[in-house]
């Protein structure tokens, strides 16, 4: 399944959320409509929900590219 | 002779005046390193300007520190600009500074201003040329030295709008031989192995030569080949280096770019709530629409009384034959009346009822005679009376 983009989802929610609004699609079609847009809010609060705090440093040895936490300096 | 003794401040003020009155210290230009520098925390700097043999005191007012285009500090060469006045409760001069440069920048300057020419005619800095940043950003690219304030101050700022913000810092060297083409290489291999969904390029404040790599041609053409949208905060806010004209953003300082590119968890949760009120809104409104729509059907007679209109026309049908019924009736009833009195009036005319009072009908040729001249002598005639008829002969 591809990944869904956050944005590209934001941006058909507001189009759905502009369409439905409008009122002139038939009950049928409001429906579908509303459906889709809760299915891509909840889509988008899971991306949310899901995202991990990580602060890594990458390193690079001669263009292997290991991932580490980083914790900066003190002081 | 007599000697009028001057207080101090008559004396520090005429020196002051002396001073203020000599052209040759108004608005010079001195050369010389800086010693002894404190950044005081009314803003205002102090320090001397020194050379091999000599030192004089020099201030900077805050308001000035401004447009300076360096950061100051002990052992940088300079040419201060300024006057030269008496300070007059100490009883010293001081150079009063209101602008300064490092001195010997001069070839730096000359170099970066034919590159930003060279590179703005190629179109690197062109508007068109800029990608617009992700909204929601999954990898924050950051390319850094991996010590010192800049990339602690990212962190923070970008924990605070986001406290589950994915970092990935790429460490470089920000100032010194070669650290332009390592940033170059940097901004590659996050290209080529795609790191990031967006990159802040950032180094903290200093001099023009620390900021150099930043200025350097390998530098701005990684910037410009990279798919990856890049932010650029390099130096102080006052600082243009050639990677901020060529990013595809510019942002005053390192913190401020942590601001541009993450967003803040909390206004986009927002969207996203409204989003769900507003589908849900729209929603209902629709069912609401449509409910009221039916209803109104509904409250129409053809189903609320589906009998009537069959009814209606039993009552319509009925009065049809009623009055069907009537207007024969009535036209039956005209018709008698009509024939009882033709029939009365018929009988009144009838000739048998005179005959029955003693009048007597004479015939002739089957003709009623009604006068003397159509009877001739011996005419035949027929006489119907009352109760039969006979035959008479004229005399």
């Amino acid at each position: 399944m591809e990944e869904l983009n956050f944005e590209d989802a934001m941006k058909k929610l507001e189009k759905i959320t502009a369409e439905l609004e409008k009122g002139d699609l038939s009950l049928d079609e409001s429906v579908k409509k509303f459906e889709e847009g809760i299915k891509l809010s909840k889509e988008c609060n899971k991306i949310l929900e899901d995202s991990e705090k990580k602060i890594n440093v990458l390193i690079n040895i001669d263009g292997n590219i290991t991932e580490e936490n980083f914790l900066p300096e003190e002081g | 002779m007599e000697y009028k003794a001057l207080s101090v401040s008559e004396l520090n003020s005429y020196i002051k005046n002396k001073i203020a009155d000599d052209d040759n210290l108004n608005n010079i230009l001195v050369k010389g390193e800086i010693s002894n520098f404190k950044h005081h925390y009314t803003g205002h700097m102090y320090f001397t300007l020194k050379d091999d043999n000599s030192l004089i005191k020099c201030i900077m007012f805050k308001s000035y520190t401004y447009n300076l285009k360096f950061v100051p500090k002990d052992g940088v060469s300079v040419l201060a600009f300024g006057t030269v006045s008496v300070f007059e409760r100490d009883g010293v001069y001081q150079l009063y500074c209101k602008a300064m440069q490092e001195d010997g920048m001069g070839s730096l300057y000359k170099a970066y201003e034919e590159l930003k020419n060279k590179l703005e005619k190629e179109g690197l800095f062109s508007k068109e040329h800029k990608k617009t940043l992700p909204v929601m950003p999954k990898i924050i690219g950051v390319l850094t030295s991996n010590t010192g304030s800049v990339i602690k101050d990212i962190i923070n700022v970008s924990t605070r709008r986001n406290p589950n913000v994915y970092i990935r810092l790429y460490p470089v060297p920000v100032q010194g031989e070669g650290a332009g083409v390592k940033i170059a290489e940097a901004i590659k291999v996050m290209n080529e192995k795609k790191l990031a969904d967006v990159l802040i390029l950032a180094r903290g404040g200093g001099s023009l030569e620390d900021l150099w790599p930043f200025n350097e041609e390998v530098v701005a053409r990684a910037i410009y080949e990279s798919d990856i949208p890049i932010v650029s905060a390099v130096g102080h806010e006052t600082d243009f280096s050639i990677s901020d004209f060529v990013a595809d953003l510019r942002a005053p300082t390192p913190s401020a770019a942590a601001e541009i590119v993450v967003p803040n968890i909390v206004d986009i949760e927002q969207n996203l709530n409204t989003y769900n009120i507003r589908l849900k809104n729209a929603l209902r409104k629709k069912v609401e629409i449509m409910r009221m729509r039916y209803e109104k059907c509904m409250k129409s007679r053809v189903y609320t009384d589906p009998l009537k209109i069959i009814n209606d026309n039993y009552v319509k049908l009925d009065m049809l034959i009623k009055s069907m019924t009537n207007s024969i009736t009535n036209k039956l009833q005209l018709s008698k009346t009509q024939a009882i009195k033709n029939f009365s009036k018929l009988d009144a005319l009838s000739p048998l009822k005179t005959l029955s009072r003693g009048y007597s009908i004479i015939e002739k040729d089957n003709k009623i005679v009604k006068k003397v001249e159509d009877l001739r002598k011996d005419d035949i005639v027929n006489l119907r009376l009352q109760n039969g008829e006979k035959q008479a002969k004229i005399l």
